[in-house]
């Protein structure tokens, strides 16, 4: 058996590889499991390795030679974010709090996904229950870029997308509620796509922001990307906010692109900023149209995100108690051990959130700001609405620089909420994103491009992604 | 301002047990970022109500009937209990009996 190009692959070629008998799946998932033995401690993208990989691999083999399975799907290697549940694995969303935790249930999304019979070799590593935009504040440490070991491979999905991005597995599982999909998709130079809210059923994913929270694809190509989509949305019962899409209409023969000119400020760097002009050139030249547009309230984005973010995790994370799972350390009391439970199992990143939610959400201060922020909210989808009046997309960078160093923004929890400008509003909208690869700068480093499209049109942003992807 | 008080007054009610330290940086974190989604006080709100249509999100509901049979998770579930015995997950006393 030649050795399998692991950095040239795509879902498309490992299934044909597969179909014809080049490699089995057990070749692929050996393939993978020598990479990772050789990157993994370096990268810190794994948090576990399933020992039982090539034994799932052997029986998706048989399975295949049966003619049981027959799905693109077959046999390819998938790693799994460290919040969505694989019936007896551990499940532990990067924390202390849930170390030793153990699924009791598959996720809707990984259901469907055994069905296909994709071969899960790990769950990657994350920043803790969601929270954070480097994957620094895991409770296992840091992930890093695969393209620089000194710099962060973004959050929180980082492992997911480290993992995409440095060839230890062919794709990937993450789960975005401000960005948390699109942006270690745009530092690692993945495809990362956020989908509809209600597109993907969020039963067997550990809840952040209920109302926020998505989850998708990382994958290296846009194909591949549609393919894990379309496997992996739909309504399953166990989730009333999922719900079937509709079939969408046909493509228009050309884009119109439209780019809120005033919302790109002075926080983007000027490499970005090139990339990105760059990038609407190179759509020009295929043809398709640039329509400058007014989303007036986007500015208000971050608050309105944060605020409402705050409010519903930390109403989320009230379940962790050290009563019916995780981390238990006894008080003198019933009332002391939650402290003490949640003391010492929660980091510091999630408990902050956590005061923060509990601010907004106190009595005096509900209004003014948690209503306040939900109303705003409205206005934000109206403005989505408006600009799909008159365009296909809109374009922003996905986040406002390349990769940062480790450790850059670990000490201003503000400054590290600010880089997610450009996707926060889009989960607040309810709208898909996708972050599509456009380059790399003189540091080797990937620069993204976020594309949005209206509810349930996914197709929209892959055809533009298409256009655009290098 | 985000006093001490006001930290001791959050963590008590999400009963969390903060180290000194810990009290600390909150403060000071918490300041700077609530000064900052403060922004939001300012800006301005439509006073009229959404027209009906407008918003893209509807309540779904399902018929109340039985959702899911009960005792087939039991074994699984109580498996992750810090403290379990038979069917029930233990915790300390409650209620005192005065």
């Amino acid at each position: 058996m030649k050795e399998i190009d692991l950095k040239n692959l795509t879902i498309a070629k490992a299934h044909e590889a597969i179909m014809r008998g080049d490699f089995s799946a057990r070749d692929l998932t050996q393939a993978y499991l020598d990479k990772i033995a050789i990157d993994n401690s370096k990268l810190n993208a794994y948090l576990e390795v399933f020992a039982d990989a090539l034994d799932q691999a052997d029986e998706v083999d048989r399975r295949i030679k049966s003619g049981e399975l027959t799905g693109p799907l077959a046999g390819i290697s998938i790693a799994i974010k460290d919040n969505i549940l694989i019936e007896g694995r551990i499940c532990s969303s990067a924390s202390k709090m849930l170390a030793d935790y153990h699924a009791t249930y598959d996720a809707s999304t990984i259901k469907k996904l055994k069905k296909e019979g994709v071969i899960f070799l790990g769950r990657t590593n994350m920043d803790e229950f969601a929270m954070g935009g480097s994957t620094e504040n895991s409770a296992y440490g840091p992930t890093c870029n695969p393209h620089d070991p000194t710099r962060v491979s973004g959050g929180s999905s980082g492992g997911s997308a480290a993992v995409v991005g440095g060839d230890l597995a062919l794709c990937a599982l993450g789960s975005d509620t401000g960005g948390s999909i699109r942006q270690p998709s745009s530092f690692c130079g993945a495809v990362g796509l956020k989908p509809t809210y209600g597109a993907v059923s969020r039963y067997g994913v550990m809840a952040m922001a209920s109302s926020l929270d998505q989850i998708g694809p990382i994958a290296k190509t846009i194909d591949d990307a549609e393919l894990l989509f379309k496997t992996i949305r739909g309504a399953d019962g166990y989730d009333s906010t999922c719900v079937d899409e509709p079939v969408p209409p046909a493509l228009p023969a050309k884009f119109k692109v439209g780019v809120p000119y005033g919302f790109l400020g002075e926080g983007v760097t000027a490499e970005v900023r090139q990339n990105f002009d760059q990038t609407i050139e190179l759509l020009k030249s295929k043809g398709h149209e640039i329509v400058s547009i007014e989303m007036p309230n986007l500015h208000y984005s971050l608050s309105c995100y944060y605020i409402l973010m705050f409010a519903e995790s930390s109403t989320n994370m009230s379940r962790f108690d050290g009563v019916r799972y995780g981390l238990h350390q006894d008080g003198k009391d019933m009332i002391e051990d939650y402290f003490l439970s949640r003391g010492a199992g929660l980091g510091k990143e999630v408990k902050r959130r956590i005061m923060l939610g509990t601010y907004v959400l106190s009595a005096g201060y509900y209004d003014a700001y948690y209503g306040k922020a939900n109303g705003l909210r409205r206005l934000i989808a109206t403005d989505y609405k408006k600009a799909f009046e008159q365009v296909d997309v809109v374009i922003t960078p996905t986040a406002p620089s390349v990769s940062f160093p480790i450790g850059k923004n670990t000490n201003d929890p503000l400054q590290m909420y600010l880089e997610d400008i450009f996707t926060v509003p889009v989960n607040l909208a309810g709208v898909p994103a996708i972050s599509v690869p456009t380059g790399k700068n003189d540091q080797g480093l990937p620069f993204g491009l976020q594309i949005t499209g209206p509810h349930w049109r996914e197709d929209l942003i892959f055809a533009v992604g298409r256009e655009v992807m290098h | 301002m985000i006093t001490e008080q006001d930290i001791d007054k959050l963590a008590n009610l999400a009963r969390i047990a903060l180290t000194p330290e810990e009290k600390q940086k909150f403060q000071k974190d918490l300041e700077s970022i609530l000064g900052y989604i403060s922004e939001l006080k300012d800006a301005p709100l439509s006073t009229e109500e959404p027209a009906a249509g407008d918003y893209y999100l509807t309540n779904v509901l399902r018929a109340d009937d039985q959702a899911f049979s009960a005792g087939e998770q039991t074994d699984k579930i109580l498996a992750e209990a810090p403290k379990a015995d038979k069917n029930f997950f233990v915790v300390k006393q409650i209620l005192n009996n005065e």
